[in-house]
Protein backbone atom coordinates (compact mmCIF):
# COMPACT_ATOMS: atom_id res chain seq x y z
CA UNK A 1 0.00 0.00 0.00
CA UNK A 2 1.60 3.27 -1.08
CA UNK A 3 -0.13 5.27 1.67
CA UNK A 4 1.52 3.43 4.62
CA UNK A 5 5.04 3.43 3.04
CA UNK A 6 6.45 6.58 4.72
CA UNK A 7 4.85 5.60 8.03
CA UNK A 8 6.35 2.12 7.83
CA UNK A 9 9.84 3.47 7.15
CA UNK A 10 9.60 5.89 10.10
CA UNK A 11 8.45 3.09 12.36
CA UNK A 12 11.31 0.90 11.14
CA UNK A 13 13.85 3.63 11.82
CA UNK A 14 12.56 4.15 15.33
CA UNK A 15 12.58 0.42 15.93
CA UNK A 16 16.17 0.27 14.74
CA UNK A 17 17.23 3.06 17.10
CA UNK A 18 15.43 1.44 19.99
CA UNK A 19 16.98 -1.93 19.22
CA UNK A 20 20.48 -0.45 19.12
CA UNK A 21 19.93 1.36 22.41
CA UNK A 22 18.67 -1.78 24.12
CA UNK A 23 21.60 -3.77 22.72
CA UNK A 24 24.04 -1.18 24.09
CA UNK A 25 22.47 -1.44 27.52
CA UNK A 26 22.69 -5.25 27.32
CA UNK A 27 26.40 -4.93 26.49
CA UNK A 28 26.90 -2.49 29.36
CA UNK A 29 25.35 -5.02 31.68
CA UNK A 30 27.50 -7.82 30.29
CA UNK A 31 30.57 -5.62 30.72
CA UNK A 32 29.65 -4.87 34.33
CA UNK A 33 29.20 -8.58 34.93
CA UNK A 34 32.66 -9.33 33.50
CA UNK A 35 34.13 -6.60 35.73
CA UNK A 36 32.50 -8.13 38.79
CA UNK A 37 33.73 -11.62 37.89
CA UNK A 38 37.25 -10.30 37.24
CA UNK A 39 37.38 -8.83 40.73
CA UNK A 40 35.95 -12.00 42.29
CA UNK A 41 38.44 -14.30 40.53
CA UNK A 42 41.45 -12.04 41.10
CA UNK A 43 43.03 -14.22 43.74
CA UNK A 44 45.00 -16.26 41.25
CA UNK A 45 46.58 -13.24 39.57
CA UNK A 46 48.25 -12.39 42.89
CA UNK A 47 49.01 -15.91 44.09
CA UNK A 48 50.65 -16.71 40.76
CA UNK A 49 52.11 -13.28 40.34
CA UNK A 50 54.27 -14.24 37.36
CA UNK A 51 51.09 -14.23 35.25
CA UNK A 52 50.49 -10.59 36.14
CA UNK A 53 54.18 -9.80 35.66
CA UNK A 54 54.05 -11.10 32.12
CA UNK A 55 51.09 -8.90 31.41
CA UNK A 56 52.75 -5.86 33.02
CA UNK A 57 55.59 -6.48 30.60
CA UNK A 58 53.22 -6.56 27.60
CA UNK A 59 51.09 -3.59 28.59
CA UNK A 60 53.45 -1.41 30.60
CA UNK A 61 57.00 -1.96 29.47
CA UNK A 62 56.13 -2.22 25.78
CA UNK A 63 54.26 1.09 25.99
CA UNK A 64 57.28 2.88 27.48
CA UNK A 65 58.69 3.96 24.14
CA UNK A 66 55.56 5.67 22.87
CA UNK A 67 54.80 7.26 26.24
CA UNK A 68 58.28 8.70 26.74
CA UNK A 69 58.67 10.03 23.20
CA UNK A 70 55.18 11.55 23.19
CA UNK A 71 55.73 13.08 26.61
CA UNK A 72 58.97 14.67 25.50
CA UNK A 73 57.37 16.28 22.48
CA UNK A 74 54.23 17.35 24.34
CA UNK A 75 56.37 19.05 26.96
CA UNK A 76 58.44 20.83 24.35
CA UNK A 77 55.39 22.06 22.45
CA UNK A 78 53.75 23.26 25.68
CA UNK A 79 56.85 25.28 26.51
CA UNK A 80 57.01 26.81 23.03
CA UNK A 81 53.36 27.73 22.78
CA UNK A 82 53.22 28.88 26.37
CA UNK A 83 56.22 31.13 25.99
CA UNK A 84 54.77 32.59 22.81
CA UNK A 85 51.68 33.81 24.64
CA UNK A 86 53.18 34.57 28.08
CA UNK A 87 55.88 36.88 26.81
CA UNK A 88 53.23 39.23 25.44
CA UNK A 89 52.21 39.93 29.06
CA UNK A 90 55.74 39.94 30.38
CA UNK A 91 55.10 36.79 32.40
CA UNK A 92 57.49 34.51 30.58
CA UNK A 93 58.87 33.30 33.92
CA UNK A 94 55.57 31.53 34.59
CA UNK A 95 56.36 29.02 31.85
CA UNK A 96 57.39 26.43 34.45
CA UNK A 97 54.05 26.76 36.18
CA UNK A 98 52.19 26.45 32.89
CA UNK A 99 54.02 23.33 31.72
CA UNK A 100 53.96 21.53 35.06
CA UNK A 101 50.34 22.24 35.99
CA UNK A 102 49.01 21.34 32.55
CA UNK A 103 50.93 18.09 32.53
CA UNK A 104 50.42 16.97 36.12
CA UNK A 105 46.74 17.82 36.35
CA UNK A 106 45.37 17.01 32.92
CA UNK A 107 47.64 16.05 30.05
CA UNK A 108 49.61 13.41 31.95
CA UNK A 109 46.68 11.17 32.90
CA UNK A 110 44.52 11.84 29.83
CA UNK A 111 47.08 11.58 27.03
CA UNK A 112 48.67 8.56 28.70
CA UNK A 113 45.24 6.92 28.87
CA UNK A 114 44.56 7.63 25.20
CA UNK A 115 47.95 6.26 24.13
CA UNK A 116 47.53 3.30 26.48
CA UNK A 117 44.13 2.52 24.99
CA UNK A 118 45.58 2.72 21.52
CA UNK A 119 48.62 0.59 22.16
CA UNK A 120 47.97 -1.75 25.05
CA UNK A 121 44.19 -1.79 24.83
CA UNK A 122 44.12 -2.92 21.23
CA UNK A 123 46.77 -5.56 21.94
CA UNK A 124 44.65 -6.95 24.80
CA UNK A 125 41.49 -6.94 22.70
CA UNK A 126 43.14 -8.62 19.74
CA UNK A 127 44.81 -11.24 21.94
CA UNK A 128 41.65 -12.23 23.78
CA UNK A 129 39.54 -12.02 20.62
CA UNK A 130 41.95 -14.39 18.86
CA UNK A 131 41.91 -16.74 21.85
CA UNK A 132 38.15 -16.82 21.57
CA UNK A 133 38.28 -17.35 17.81
CA UNK A 134 40.78 -20.21 18.02
CA UNK A 135 38.60 -21.73 20.78
CA UNK A 136 41.35 -21.56 23.37
CA UNK A 137 38.94 -20.07 25.92
CA UNK A 138 36.45 -22.93 25.43
CA UNK A 139 39.31 -25.44 25.68
CA UNK A 140 40.31 -23.90 29.00
CA UNK A 141 36.77 -24.17 30.30
CA UNK A 142 36.71 -27.81 29.33
CA UNK A 143 39.92 -28.44 31.28
CA UNK A 144 38.27 -26.80 34.34
CA UNK A 145 40.63 -23.82 34.13
CA UNK A 146 38.66 -20.64 34.78
CA UNK A 147 39.43 -18.47 31.71
CA UNK A 148 38.55 -15.28 33.58
CA UNK A 149 40.97 -16.07 36.39
CA UNK A 150 43.72 -17.24 34.03
CA UNK A 151 43.42 -14.78 31.14
CA UNK A 152 41.28 -11.77 32.03
CA UNK A 153 42.17 -10.94 35.64
CA UNK A 154 45.99 -10.80 35.23
CA UNK A 155 45.60 -8.41 32.30
CA UNK A 156 43.21 -6.28 34.31
CA UNK A 157 45.57 -5.89 37.26
CA UNK A 158 48.51 -5.36 34.93
CA UNK A 159 46.67 -2.44 33.30
CA UNK A 160 45.67 -0.96 36.65
CA UNK A 161 49.27 -1.18 37.93
CA UNK A 162 50.87 0.14 34.72
CA UNK A 163 48.68 3.18 34.12
CA UNK A 164 49.72 5.36 37.11
CA UNK A 165 53.38 4.52 36.49
CA UNK A 166 53.05 5.50 32.83
CA UNK A 167 51.15 8.69 33.68
CA UNK A 168 53.76 9.78 36.25
CA UNK A 169 56.54 9.05 33.75
CA UNK A 170 54.66 11.07 31.14
CA UNK A 171 54.39 14.08 33.47
CA UNK A 172 58.04 13.92 34.50
CA UNK A 173 59.43 13.51 30.98
CA UNK A 174 57.09 16.23 29.74
CA UNK A 175 58.36 18.65 32.37
CA UNK A 176 61.93 17.76 31.40
CA UNK A 177 61.08 18.41 27.75
CA UNK A 178 59.56 21.74 28.69
CA UNK A 179 62.67 22.58 30.74
CA UNK A 180 64.95 21.80 27.82
CA UNK A 181 63.04 24.13 25.53
CA UNK A 182 62.49 26.90 28.05
CA UNK A 183 65.89 27.23 29.75
CA UNK A 184 68.70 26.40 27.32
CA UNK A 185 66.83 27.11 24.10
CA UNK A 186 64.62 30.11 24.85
CA UNK A 187 66.58 31.53 27.76
CA UNK A 188 64.08 31.68 30.62
CA UNK A 189 65.83 31.93 33.98
CA UNK A 190 66.44 28.46 35.41
CA UNK A 191 65.88 29.43 39.02
CA UNK A 192 62.60 31.16 38.21
CA UNK A 193 61.46 28.11 36.21
CA UNK A 194 61.82 25.64 39.08
CA UNK A 195 61.02 27.92 42.02
CA UNK A 196 57.76 29.23 40.58
CA UNK A 197 56.82 25.68 39.68
CA UNK A 198 57.50 24.46 43.22
CA UNK A 199 55.43 27.30 44.63
CA UNK A 200 52.41 26.53 42.48
CA UNK A 201 52.28 22.73 42.28
CA UNK A 202 50.79 21.24 45.43
CA UNK A 203 51.60 17.58 46.04
CA UNK A 204 48.24 16.63 47.46
CA UNK A 205 45.86 18.50 45.26
CA UNK A 206 47.74 18.25 41.96
CA UNK A 207 50.05 15.26 41.83
CA UNK A 208 47.93 12.89 43.92
CA UNK A 209 44.81 13.91 42.00
CA UNK A 210 46.62 13.17 38.76
CA UNK A 211 47.51 9.70 40.07
CA UNK A 212 43.92 9.06 41.15
CA UNK A 213 42.75 10.07 37.68
CA UNK A 214 45.23 7.74 36.02
CA UNK A 215 44.08 4.85 38.23
CA UNK A 216 40.45 5.42 37.25
CA UNK A 217 41.42 5.68 33.57
CA UNK A 218 43.46 2.50 33.92
CA UNK A 219 40.48 0.59 35.27
CA UNK A 220 38.21 1.97 32.53
CA UNK A 221 40.54 1.42 29.55
CA UNK A 222 41.65 -2.06 30.61
CA UNK A 223 38.13 -3.19 31.37
CA UNK A 224 36.81 -1.91 28.06
CA UNK A 225 39.65 -3.63 26.17
CA UNK A 226 39.07 -6.90 28.04
CA UNK A 227 35.33 -6.86 27.52
CA UNK A 228 35.54 -6.06 23.82
CA UNK A 229 37.95 -8.95 23.33
CA UNK A 230 35.91 -11.34 25.43
CA UNK A 231 32.68 -10.43 23.68
CA UNK A 232 34.02 -10.20 20.12
CA UNK A 233 32.29 -12.27 17.43
CA UNK A 234 34.71 -15.19 16.86
CA UNK A 235 35.61 -14.22 13.29
CA UNK A 236 38.50 -12.29 11.79
CA UNK A 237 36.25 -9.37 10.96
CA UNK A 238 34.69 -9.50 14.42
CA UNK A 239 38.06 -9.24 16.14
CA UNK A 240 39.23 -6.34 13.98
CA UNK A 241 36.01 -4.45 14.60
CA UNK A 242 36.38 -5.14 18.32
CA UNK A 243 39.83 -3.54 18.35
CA UNK A 244 38.54 -0.34 16.73
CA UNK A 245 35.62 -0.29 19.17
CA UNK A 246 38.11 -0.56 22.03
CA UNK A 247 39.98 2.55 20.94
CA UNK A 248 36.87 4.61 20.25
CA UNK A 249 34.97 3.67 23.38
CA UNK A 250 38.05 3.95 25.62
CA UNK A 251 38.87 7.39 24.29
CA UNK A 252 35.34 8.69 24.76
CA UNK A 253 35.09 7.18 28.23
CA UNK A 254 38.43 8.63 29.29
CA UNK A 255 37.50 12.12 28.16
CA UNK A 256 34.07 11.93 29.77
CA UNK A 257 35.49 10.58 33.05
CA UNK A 258 38.13 13.29 32.97
CA UNK A 259 35.44 15.94 33.00
CA UNK A 260 33.58 14.26 35.85
CA UNK A 261 36.72 13.73 37.94
CA UNK A 262 38.01 17.24 37.35
CA UNK A 263 34.72 18.77 38.42
CA UNK A 264 34.79 16.66 41.62
CA UNK A 265 38.39 17.56 42.34
CA UNK A 266 38.01 21.25 41.75
CA UNK A 267 35.03 21.44 44.07
CA UNK A 268 36.72 19.45 46.81
CA UNK B 1 60.16 -14.76 26.56
CA UNK B 2 61.81 -16.24 29.63
CA UNK B 3 60.94 -15.21 33.10
CA UNK B 4 64.21 -13.56 34.16
CA UNK B 5 64.06 -11.12 31.27
CA UNK B 6 60.44 -10.23 32.04
CA UNK B 7 61.24 -9.78 35.72
CA UNK B 8 64.16 -7.51 34.89
CA UNK B 9 62.16 -5.28 32.59
CA UNK B 10 59.17 -5.05 34.91
CA UNK B 11 61.54 -4.19 37.74
CA UNK B 12 63.11 -1.42 35.66
CA UNK B 13 59.64 -0.19 34.70
CA UNK B 14 58.44 0.05 38.30
CA UNK B 15 61.74 1.62 39.41
CA UNK B 16 61.37 4.28 36.70
CA UNK B 17 57.84 4.94 37.85
CA UNK B 18 58.87 5.37 41.47
CA UNK B 19 61.75 7.64 40.43
CA UNK B 20 59.36 9.76 38.38
CA UNK B 21 56.98 10.03 41.31
CA UNK B 22 59.78 11.07 43.67
CA UNK B 23 61.03 13.56 41.10
CA UNK B 24 57.59 15.05 40.79
CA UNK B 25 57.12 15.23 44.53
CA UNK B 26 60.47 16.82 45.33
CA UNK B 27 61.40 18.92 42.34
CA UNK B 28 58.03 19.88 40.97
CA UNK B 29 55.81 19.92 44.02
CA UNK B 30 56.50 21.47 47.39
CA UNK B 31 56.69 18.34 49.49
CA UNK B 32 60.04 19.19 51.12
CA UNK B 33 59.22 22.74 52.08
CA UNK B 34 59.04 23.15 55.83
CA UNK B 35 56.67 20.34 56.69
CA UNK B 36 59.28 18.91 59.02
CA UNK B 37 59.90 20.31 62.46
CA UNK B 38 57.86 20.90 65.55
CA UNK B 39 55.62 23.90 65.77
CA UNK B 40 53.70 25.83 68.41
CA UNK B 41 50.30 27.47 67.92
CA UNK B 42 49.47 31.10 68.44
CA UNK B 43 46.19 32.93 67.75
CA UNK B 44 45.56 36.42 66.44
CA UNK B 45 42.30 38.31 66.01
CA UNK B 46 41.70 40.38 62.87
CA UNK B 47 38.78 42.53 61.87
CA UNK B 48 39.18 41.57 58.23
CA UNK B 49 41.32 38.75 56.93
CA UNK B 50 40.70 39.52 53.27
CA UNK B 51 41.38 36.40 51.23
CA UNK B 52 43.74 34.69 53.68
CA UNK B 53 43.42 30.92 53.43
CA UNK B 54 44.55 28.02 55.63
CA UNK B 55 48.07 26.81 54.69
CA UNK B 56 49.04 30.34 53.71
CA UNK B 57 52.64 31.09 54.72
CA UNK B 58 53.57 33.07 57.83
CA UNK B 59 56.64 35.18 57.13
CA UNK B 60 58.87 37.36 59.22
CA UNK B 61 61.39 39.59 57.42
CA UNK B 62 60.35 37.80 54.25
CA UNK B 63 61.36 34.33 55.45
CA UNK B 64 58.70 31.65 55.94
CA UNK B 65 58.52 30.76 59.64
CA UNK B 66 55.21 28.93 59.78
CA UNK B 67 51.79 28.29 58.29
CA UNK B 68 48.24 29.46 58.88
CA UNK B 69 46.46 26.55 60.52
CA UNK B 70 42.81 27.60 60.65
CA UNK B 71 40.58 30.66 60.45
CA UNK B 72 37.51 30.85 62.65
CA UNK B 73 34.84 33.48 63.33
CA UNK B 74 34.24 34.74 66.85
CA UNK B 75 30.54 35.53 67.04
CA UNK B 76 30.94 37.54 70.26
CA UNK B 77 33.50 40.07 69.10
CA UNK B 78 32.71 39.63 65.36
CA UNK B 79 36.38 39.17 64.62
CA UNK B 80 38.24 36.50 62.68
CA UNK B 81 40.47 34.32 64.87
CA UNK B 82 43.46 33.05 62.89
CA UNK B 83 45.48 30.17 64.38
CA UNK B 84 49.04 30.08 63.11
CA UNK B 85 51.70 27.43 63.66
CA UNK B 86 55.22 28.81 64.07
CA UNK B 87 58.37 26.68 63.82
CA UNK B 88 59.76 25.90 67.30
CA UNK B 89 63.18 27.21 66.33
CA UNK B 90 61.92 30.79 66.19
CA UNK B 91 60.77 32.70 69.25
CA UNK B 92 58.79 35.91 68.95
CA UNK B 93 58.34 38.52 71.70
CA UNK B 94 54.92 39.02 73.24
CA UNK B 95 54.36 42.38 71.52
CA UNK B 96 54.80 41.06 67.98
CA UNK B 97 52.73 42.71 65.28
CA UNK B 98 50.75 40.43 63.00
CA UNK B 99 49.81 41.98 59.66
CA UNK B 100 48.23 40.56 56.56
CA UNK B 101 50.19 41.40 53.44
CA UNK B 102 49.74 40.50 49.82
CA UNK B 103 52.57 38.75 47.96
CA UNK B 104 53.12 40.84 44.87
CA UNK B 105 50.46 43.21 43.68
CA UNK B 106 47.50 40.87 43.29
CA UNK B 107 48.95 37.69 44.70
CA UNK B 108 48.22 35.40 47.59
CA UNK B 109 47.85 36.87 51.07
CA UNK B 110 50.13 35.87 53.90
CA UNK B 111 50.64 36.77 57.55
CA UNK B 112 53.69 38.94 58.29
CA UNK B 113 55.12 38.99 61.81
CA UNK B 114 57.10 42.00 62.98
CA UNK B 115 58.95 41.45 66.24
CA UNK B 116 58.50 44.00 69.00
CA UNK B 117 60.85 44.66 71.89
CA UNK B 118 59.32 42.67 74.73
CA UNK B 119 61.53 40.26 76.66
CA UNK B 120 58.84 37.61 77.21
CA UNK B 121 58.30 35.31 74.24
CA UNK B 122 55.10 33.87 72.83
CA UNK B 123 54.30 30.36 73.98
CA UNK B 124 51.92 27.70 72.74
CA UNK B 125 48.36 28.99 72.95
CA UNK B 126 49.22 32.66 73.40
CA UNK B 127 47.37 35.45 71.66
CA UNK B 128 49.02 38.12 69.53
CA UNK B 129 47.62 41.42 70.75
CA UNK B 130 48.59 43.84 68.00
CA UNK B 131 47.16 43.08 64.60
CA UNK B 132 46.55 44.94 61.36
CA UNK B 133 43.87 43.85 58.92
CA UNK B 134 44.21 42.96 55.30
CA UNK B 135 43.97 45.68 52.71
CA UNK B 136 40.59 45.48 51.05
CA UNK B 137 40.62 47.13 47.66
CA UNK B 138 37.14 48.63 47.92
CA UNK B 139 37.90 50.34 51.23
CA UNK B 140 41.05 51.85 49.79
CA UNK B 141 39.15 53.22 46.81
CA UNK B 142 36.41 54.71 48.97
CA UNK B 143 39.03 56.21 51.31
CA UNK B 144 40.80 57.73 48.34
CA UNK B 145 37.58 59.14 46.93
CA UNK B 146 36.63 60.57 50.30
CA UNK B 147 40.02 62.24 50.72
CA UNK B 148 39.90 63.60 47.18
CA UNK B 149 36.41 64.97 47.80
CA UNK B 150 37.43 66.71 51.02
CA UNK B 151 40.52 68.14 49.24
CA UNK B 152 38.44 69.72 46.53
CA UNK B 153 36.07 71.08 49.18
CA UNK B 154 39.01 72.78 50.91
CA UNK B 155 40.30 74.06 47.58
CA UNK B 156 36.91 75.43 46.67
CA UNK B 157 36.76 77.28 49.99
CA UNK B 158 40.29 78.71 49.60
CA UNK B 159 39.99 79.61 45.91
CA UNK B 160 37.21 82.11 46.65
CA UNK B 161 39.86 84.19 48.42
CA UNK B 162 42.79 83.50 46.05
CA UNK B 163 41.48 84.06 42.56
CA UNK B 164 44.89 83.77 40.91
CA UNK B 165 44.95 80.01 40.89
CA UNK B 166 43.11 78.17 38.18
CA UNK B 167 39.89 76.56 39.27
CA UNK B 168 40.33 72.83 39.37
CA UNK B 169 38.52 71.18 36.45
CA UNK B 170 35.01 70.04 37.19
CA UNK B 171 36.19 66.50 36.84
CA UNK B 172 38.06 66.69 40.17
CA UNK B 173 35.09 65.50 42.14
CA UNK B 174 34.46 62.56 39.83
CA UNK B 175 36.51 59.43 40.08
CA UNK B 176 40.07 59.91 38.92
CA UNK B 177 41.38 56.47 39.64
CA UNK B 178 44.23 56.97 37.22
CA UNK B 179 46.43 58.45 39.94
CA UNK B 180 45.46 56.07 42.68
CA UNK B 181 48.32 55.66 45.19
CA UNK B 182 48.67 52.01 44.31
Amino acid sequence: MTKSNPLVSIIKTLQGIGHRMVERIWRLGAGARLFFLTIVYSGESFKRFHLTMREIYSTGVMSLLIIIVSAFFVGMVLALQGYNTLQKYGSSEAIGVLVSLSLVRELGPVVTALLFAGRAGTAITAEIGLMKTTEQLSAMEMMAVNPIARVVAPRFWAGVISMPILATLFSMVGILGGYIVAVPLIGVDEGAFWSQMQASVDFQSDIVNGIIKSLVFGVACTMIALFEGFDAPPTAEGVSRATTRTVVISSLTVLGLDFVLTSFMLVI
Amino acid sequence: MDRTKIDLWVGIFVALGVAALLGLAMKVGNLTSGKIGETYSVTAAFENVGSLKPHAPVKSAGVAVGRVDSIAFNSKTYEAIVTIKIDKRYNFPKDTFANIYTAGLLGEQYVGLEAGGDEDVLKNGDKIAKTQDAVVLEKMISQFLFSKASETDKDAKSSTSTSASEVKPAGAKSTELGDAPF
